[in-house]
């Protein structure tokens, strides 16, 4: 007896792993794909510009309230006859530092909390849930501008002060997260299988649990960046210091006599959070690939 | 009846969330290095230890810190937040004295939010990919990458100093002189930039969610069914449509209170607004410990009372939440 010939299957496309899915479809996302390019533009800027502008950007080096592209000056000076260019290449570094890490720290405590009340259930999600809660009922600037003013203005408390306030929407995010995935099967097999509680958050729930995150994370670095900006701009941050917030608080008395001192930085943190929240879109198409067709 | 129960049992988690804050604030400001005795020994210029502990006496500084903490819960509870270091005034007078002003920024910036975003949500989600809703999409990217302070100085360049058609700064005009009607029109005239300022981030964020919500609504059955039986698209838009879209979007406004007063606190430094925010900054400026917790308390208060309207808007316009 002859197996019947097996009809003609349509030759199956190769498997591709998750990953050049995941590039495919971010690279659907012209705008994306722009903001990244541009953003590494600005990160190598920040990174090697002080570099290209050695020396103090706080010293006075030309006649105050030189127009931009006067004299060789690109940018123009400030009030103080301080070169703007230079000032907003060295404010780039400590701009984009601290949204980084205040992301960072927001990021951990987020996760912790989230990943702790959504695998755990009973009271510790509901003890977490009533602080997650708390923090978003404190408003945050003033509180952190109070942390700010209390401990002092050095770059570490801002980021910390940025860090301690921002967390609770990831940590929501997480939790709903874990509150879906800990249901699912793979979840249960692997409970069955003896799999500790410890490694169960971390190996097999947490990376299921990232694509929302990772996202949410992205954007966290852009409201960090705008949240330090406004607490330079009020004047509480270290003020030896040049980052694109400061540069506007401490010319903005000046916007009569010369508003670029003022919009220039602002276009730079505008770009600069513009392009991570469009970044933040290619990357939810990219790891949420469902909600694509929305 | 169960309504009352549940209003009641909302009531009482935000009293214990504001007593929370309360303790949180003093500990917090109780742990910094430093104190008033510090700043005010400053102020003159140095002191010696024998007038530092009369200064701390006086302010009962010199207490252990738990009976400083039940006192201060004590006291606010009773309406009394102590008497400013600074302005050496009682701060329930000087938070009353800006709160109207914040109020007012606050709330007038919230509802002009509201109404702009829905508008732009509704319409622009008549046409998904009409030029409205592009317009829609830049907008919100706007609306959440732009510096609220830059933005208002972007506006006060544009609409107070290149074309003055709005006062630069402060929330009245001295040399206006006349009825409260023309007190009113004065105020409104300087309120209008720091409200379309603060106003700015939250439309973008009300039109992006609620584009989205009515997309979703629209393509629901009830909806396809109110088409069928010959309702106009007017009534099928703001009837069933705009009716199941809008809670979510009351939902996040209610989420941003807390934003929104953060928000002020830049826009009143921008455009001098005599606010609560600008009292906050002095005070934080000057270690002023009462004035600080007085505000963050009013503040924290505002959020708690504004969460808890968005709650009952929410059960007047959306009946499932009532069964809940």
């Amino acid at each position: 007896m002859t197996v019947p010939d097996a009809p003609d299957m349509p030759a199956t496309p190769k498997a591709r792993s998750p990953f050049s899915e995941a590039f495919e479809m971010f690279r659907r996302n012209h705008a994306a794909v722009v903001a990244v390019v541009v953003l590494a533009a600005i990160l190598l800027i920040a990174i090697f510009g002080p570099y290209l502008y050695p020396g103090d950007p706080f010293d006075m080096v030309w006649a105050p309230f030189t127009p931009p592209g006067r004299d060789g000056f690109l940018l123009g000076t400030d009030y103080l006859g301080r070169d703007m260019l230079s000032l907003l290449i060295h404010g780039a570094r400590v701009s984009i530092t601290i949204g980084l890490a205040a992301a960072f720290v927001t990021v951990t405590i987020g996760i912790t909390v989230g990943a702790l009340a959504g695998f755990w259930r009973g009271w510790v999600e509901e003890a977490l849930m009533r602080l997650t809660e708390f923090f978003q009922v404190l408003p945050t600037p003033l509180f952190s501008m109070v942390i700010d003013a209390l401990l002092g203005a050095s770059l570490p408390m801002i980021t910390l002060a940025i860090g301690l306030v921002s967390w609770p929407a990831v940590a929501r995010i997480t939790r709903a997260e874990f509150l879906r995935i800990r249901e699912l099967e793979y979840v249960t097999a692997a409970r069955a299988g003896g799999v500790r509680s410890g490694s169960l958050i971390f190996r097999v729930i947490l990376p299921n649990a990232l694509p929302p995150i990772i996202v949410q994370a992205a954007l966290m670095v852009g409201s960090a960046i705008l949240f330090e900006a406004g607490l330079s701009f009020l004047g509480l941050t270290d003020p030896n210091v040049a980052s694109w917030g400061q540069i506007i608080g401490s010319n903005r008395q000046y916007i009569l006599d010369a508003s670029y001192t003022v919009t220039v930085p602002g276009l730079a943190i505008f770009v600069t959070v513009l392009c991570i929240s469009l970044v933040g879109d290619g990357l939810n198409d990219a790891l949420n690939p469902k909600l694509r067709r929305r | 009846m169960g309504l009352v129960i549940i209003l009641a049992q909302r009531v009482m988690y935000a009293a214990l969330l504001l007593i929370a804050v309360l303790v949180l604030n003093f500990t917090m400001i109780n742990l910094a290095p430093g104190d008033v005795a510090d700043t005010i020994a400053a102020s003159m210029g140095g002191a010696d230890a024998e007038l530092m502990a009369r200064i701390r006496a006086d302010y009962s500084l010199d207490q252990p810190f738990p009976v400083q903490l039940g006192r201060y819960v004590l006291r606010v509870l009773s309406f009394d937040l102590g008497e400013s270091y600074f302005y050496n005034r009682p701060v329930t007078d000087l938070i009353f004295e800006r709160l109207p002003a914040t109020l007012l920024l606050v709330v007038s910036a919230q509802l002009l939010a509201l109404v702009a975003g829905i508008l732009l949500g509704v319409f622009s989600a008549r046409n998904p990919n009409g030029l409205l809703s592009h317009v829609v999409t830049l907008f919100a990217l706007f609306g959440y990458a732009a510096p609220v302070f830059w933005t208002g100085i972007l506006l006060l360049i544009a609409f107070s100093l290149k074309v003055p058609i709005f006062p630069v700064a402060g929330m009245v005009d001295v040399t206006v002189s006349g009825g409260w009607f023309v007190k009113a029109l004065d105020i409104a005239h300087h309120l209008v930039l720091p409200m379309v300022t603060l106003a700015s981030i939250f439309i973008a964020l009300y039109s992006r969610l609620c584009r989205a919500s009515m997309l979703e609504v629209l393509g629901s059955d009830y909806v396809r069914t109110a088409r069928a039986k010959g309702l106009t698209p007017r009534e099928v838009t703001l009837k069933h449509a705009l009716k199941n879209a809008l809670p979510p979007v009351v939902t996040l406004a209610g989420l941003q209170f807390s934003a929104v007063i953060s928000g002020a606190v830049l826009v009143e430094t921008v455009f001098s607004w005599p606010g609560l925010g600008q009292l906050a900054l002095t005070a934080i400026l000057a270690r002023d410990t009462p004035t600080i917790l007085g505000i963050l308390f009013f503040s924290a208060l505002v959020v708690v009372v504004g969460n808890l309207v968005t709650d009952l808007v929410l059960r007047m316009i959306d009946p499932r939440v009532r069964g809940k």
